[in-house]
């Protein structure tokens, strides 16, 4: 008998946080429901200042750190205090799936949408291009190489070359670091640095994320692999292809073909809140500002342009 | 009124009716509460074997993969990135079980050691130490494994042995030691839980500590040890980001424990962010997963038997 | 002669072993707290953390492993028990039993990354709880449960036949031994595995990236209305525990002192753990004096 009031008490006080989380649950759904829906807003209209709901941004671990930092002055910005905005990875499928079933607002995503969704999926989205990522094919520091011609990326990429010596460097034996063939990373390399797919080679190593391959590439002699700008320190070799450097100038005017856009997809066009927070994404300052920081190139500064088929036009 | 049919043995005749109603009332309750409870865990168990079934499935019946390409195919390009998409998991198969059957390799011997330390050797001071040592190994995060790994086993690898130092044989080592915890805390049970007289016999017959540990614990216990080798298997196979981040993750069988392989985890981890829900790569995701779910299936449906055993 | 050689090297091969196991730990931790520990300070603990400048902290993600942790303890310790309960007490012993004893222990070691895309898909989107701490304890729930489950079950019927029967001469009801008799006597079991499974809470990281999130909103920690959205308490705000953050940094992370960080937050994890455990035990022997009136025997 003594023991049972205090465990009756426990039992009380858990249905209670229960209850409170029903409770809440149902503001956190009411709440979703008007970020998910892109049609409705929490509208107080016409004043701008009084905008609110949620933003939810869900995909590309790549552009996660970019869209984190500038969600955090956006929400900072007093106008615009009200609203929540959110930002998830998972990758870029996931980005897609999402804002394209409508669980997500905003989709980031590394690759153009066709390129991973259907045809009729895929026009429903509405493409933003916020920023350019421009990647460079690095070495381990004792490969000896430093520069490249396409063919000899190819070569080496498709196993044809197994020896840095073949290619101008030591008599080391070449290790490939890779990524995994459904990466947006490894798509973009492959399509305007090789011009071509590639098949995994026997022995080559995969990994995903950047940390880990430049962890792998500047520890292992003789790799070589590949990595976004931001990524880039003197712990690895920065190569430059066809004799061009690997710089935002050279990206820019259209010289150094390695780089992709970073797209943040709505499914048709946004919601107030989410356009405010898109608008604030490719306004000046952020495009100026952060983008650059962290080691993009605003889509602005481009003198070139692309479309999804690889296309470029002045 | 479900009360009194419930009613339980042994005090169908108390004679106080007040007290009677009470435990009625509380037995109904607990009764209620347990199997809500037990309920609710089928459901969760039916939902996401239903899940993983229903997306892993169609693999085969939408994408219309045939079984055995699917399980004994070693070509996996789901994309279809040089001509038709191909979807054999055999490498990865072999990757799995691999790295599961030599980190069980390297662990069981370690861990049949320490549980034999911790109840035989010096039981006192012996399970003060070790115990909360095996503790703590179990809680250390999987992403510290592999980081540890990527960064002390790896390069002593390489050094050691030709190759880039990745490979199964990097995967087996960050593997023992992750399962290590689970084979030594069910042996130590098993061991401790021998019928003293057992023991006290083949001392008072004059054996040696050895001769009794060899000659009369170890075999009854066996069974007992061989579910822990079992279940550590099966966390190993089922463990991805510490091996992912090990492992290489290249498409094919390796030809030495030295070279770049992935297991069916490893790449689940990998590509499934990157893959967008329904797409036939989703989809041979899911089927992979399926597959790991039927292994580890396989794995307890063993330990079952094992327990069986050891009971008679 | 022969038998007393065998024996000394046997033994001493198992003491060697024995302590290499130790030895491995200590050599672990070592690692770990070599490199974190002289990162750590008051001023990374609460801070937070920076994209790309120096001098980020971790003080929200330890937050929300705690927050998460006691979450997920709350949901998982009561249905866990009562599932336990069930199966050890109630059920009767059949196939169907059986077969759940079987698929329970094989979801126990099921990939997490598998189990967490399952929570994304129905607890994120079709329950409709967003990226949250509920979601990602509801997850963790999922992985935790076969295991209380099991430990509670066998922790159940290793309590010695006499207990039981001595209650039932006594006229109780059968849920009064339960509680009274029964549960005192495996509770020390149930401790330990509870300690088991929070350790996983700490620990994952994959399930966690598709249903807790990868980003925590600003916490106003002087905000306490569980309602709000920049509460820490709120259970349905998004957050990053700090093993989704150790992933996030090893993998993406860009800030020139993100490999410190990783090493930083590495040792405050497992320190973390190993707090937690000693925190368990004593909080189990405490329980276990306070039901049963007595010292904890063995």
């Amino acid at each position: 008998m003594k023991f049972k009031k205090p465990l009756l008490m426990f039992c009380t006080l858990v249905l209670v946080l229960m209850l409170a989380a029903c409770g809440s649950k149902n503001n956190a759904t009411s709440d979703g429901s008007s970020a998910a829906g892109t049609t409705t807003t929490e509208d107080k209209p016409a004043a701008e200042e009084t905008l609110g709901g949620s933003v939810l941004a869900v995909g590309s671990t790549a552009l996660q750190p970019l869209v984190e930092q500038v969600a955090q002055k956006f929400m900072g910005e007093s106008q615009y205090s009200q609203i929540q905005v959110q930002v998830q990875g998972g990758g870029s499928g996931t980005g897609l799936t999402q804002v394209s079933g409508g669980q997500a607002n905003i989709g980031n995503s590394d690759v153009f949408a066709e390129e991973k969704l259907d045809a009729d999926k895929a026009k429903e989205l509405v493409d933003h291009q916020v920023a350019v990522v421009a990647m460079a094919a690095v070495t381990n520091p004792d490969a000896g190489v430093d520069s490249l011609t396409k063919q000899q990326l190819v070569d080496i990429f498709t196993g044809k070359v197994t020896n840095w010596k073949d290619v101008g460097g030591k008599d080391e034996k070449i290790v490939i670091v890779n990524r995994p063939a459904s990466s947006g990373t490894r798509a973009t390399f492959e399509k305007y640095a090789l011009g071509t797919k590639t098949e995994d080679l026997q022995g080559s190593i995969q990994e995903d994320s950047s940390g880990t391959v430049k962890k792998i590439i500047s520890e292992t002699p003789g790799a070589i692999g590949y990595l976004a700008l931001s990524y880039l320190d003197d712990k690895v070799k920065t190569l430059k292809y066809d004799g061009v450097e690997a710089t935002e100038e050279n990206v820019a005017s259209g010289k150094y073909p390695v780089w992709a856009y970073e797209h943040m997809y709505t499914k048709g066009e946004p919601a107030p809140e989410v356009k405010a927070f898109l608008d604030y994404m490719t306004s000046d300052t952020v495009q100026n500002g952060d983008v650059v920081e962290l080691g993009y190139i605003p889509a602005s500064k481009m003198e070139v342009k692309r479309d999804k088929d690889g296309n470029i036009t002045k | 009124m479900k009360a009194i049919d419930e009613r339980p043995v042994g005090i169908a005749d108390n004679p106080r009716p007040g007290r009677f109603k009470k435990h009625h009332m509380e037995d109904f309750a607990g009764r209620s509460y347990t199997t809500i409870c037990a309920i609710l865990l089928i459901v969760i168990i039916l939902s996401i074997v239903y899940f993983v079934a229903s997306k892993g499935l169609a693999t085969f019946f939408r994408d219309g993969v045939s079984f055995s390409e699917f399980l004994f195919g070693s070509k996996w390009d789901p994309d279809g990135n040089h001509g038709e998409p191909q979807f054999g998991v055999m490498p990865f198969i072999f990757g799995s079980f691999a790295t599961s059957i030599l980190a069980a390799v390297i662990a069981s011997p370690l861990s049949i050691c320490a549980s034999l330390f911790m109840t035989e050797i010096v039981p006192g001071w012996g399970k003060k130490l070790l115990q909360p040592v095996i503790e703590l190994l179990a809680g250390i995060p999987s992403v510290v494994y592999g980081f540890v790994g990527l960064t002390v086993i790896v390069p002593a690898l390489r050094d050691m042995f030709p190759g880039q130092g990745i490979g199964i044989a990097a995967g087996s080592i960050v593997l023992s030691v992750m399962i290590l915890p689970t084979i030594t805390s069910i042996g130590t049970d098993a061991l401790s839980s021998l019928p003293r007289g057992l023991k006290e016999s083949s001392y008072a017959l004059g054996a040696t500590r050895w001769q009794t540990i060899y000659r009369v614990i170890l075999p009854t216990v066996l069974p007992s040890i061989l579910t822990g080798v079992v279940l550590g298997m099966a966390r190993a196979f089922g463990e991805a980001l510490a091996v992912q981040m090990v492992i290489g993750n290249a498409p094919h069988i390796p030809r030495s424990l030295f070279e770049s392989a992935s297991t069916l985890t490893s790449v689940i981890t990998l590509d499934m962010g990157n893959t967008v829900m329904g797409t036939p790569h989703s989809n041979a995701l899911w089927s992979m997963a399926l597959a790991l779910m039927f292994m580890t299936f396989i794995f307890v449906v063993i330990v079952r038997l094992l327990e069986r055993r050891n009971r008679i | 002669m022969k038998a007393k050689a065998a024996d000394k090297i046997a033994t001493t091969i198992i003491v060697v072993f024995s302590l290499l196991i130790v030895a491995v730990l200590l050599g672990l931790l070592g690692f770990i707290m070599y490199r974190g520990l002289s990162h750590i300070s008051w001023h990374f603990l609460t801070s937070v953390p920076q994209t790309i400048r120096e001098g980020g902290g971790i003080g929200p993600q330890l937050f929300n492993s705690l927050f998460l942790l006691v979450l997920t303890l709350i949901i998982t310790i009561p249905l866990g028990l009562g599932a336990g309960i069930y199966m050890a007490e109630y059920a009767k012993p059949g196939k169907i039993t059986g077969a759940i004893r079987l698929v329970v222990e094989v979801l126990s070691s099921f990939p997490s990354i598998v189990v967490g895309l399952f929570g994304l898909l129905l607890i994120v989107n079709t329950f409709g709880f967003g990226f949250s701490l509920f979601s990602g304890a509801l997850v963790l729930t999922i992985f935790n449960l076969p295991l209380m489950v099991r430990i509670t079950e066998q922790a159940f019927r290793s309590v010695p036949k006499e207990q039981k029967e001595a209650g039932l001469a006594l006229g109780l009801s059968k849920w009064k031994i339960i509680t009274s008799v029964l549960f005192p006597v495996a509770l020390p079991s149930i401790v330990t595995g509870t300690v088991l499974a929070a350790g996983r809470v700490f620990g994952e990281a994959a399930a966690l990236l598709f249903t807790a999130g990868m980003s925590t909103p600003r916490l106003d920690f002087t905000n306490w209305n569980p309602l709000s959205p920049t509460s820490p308490i709120n259970p349905f705000r998004p957050a990053e525990t700090l093993a989704v953050h150790i992933w996030k940094i090893n993998s993406e992370g860009i800030a020139p002192d993100a490999a410190e960080i990783a090493a930083g937050a590495s040792a405050v994890l497992v320190i973390l753990v190993l707090v937690f455990n000693l925190f368990a035990r004593w909080f189990g022997n405490l329980l276990y004096k306070i039901m049963t009136a007595s010292k904890r025997m063995g």
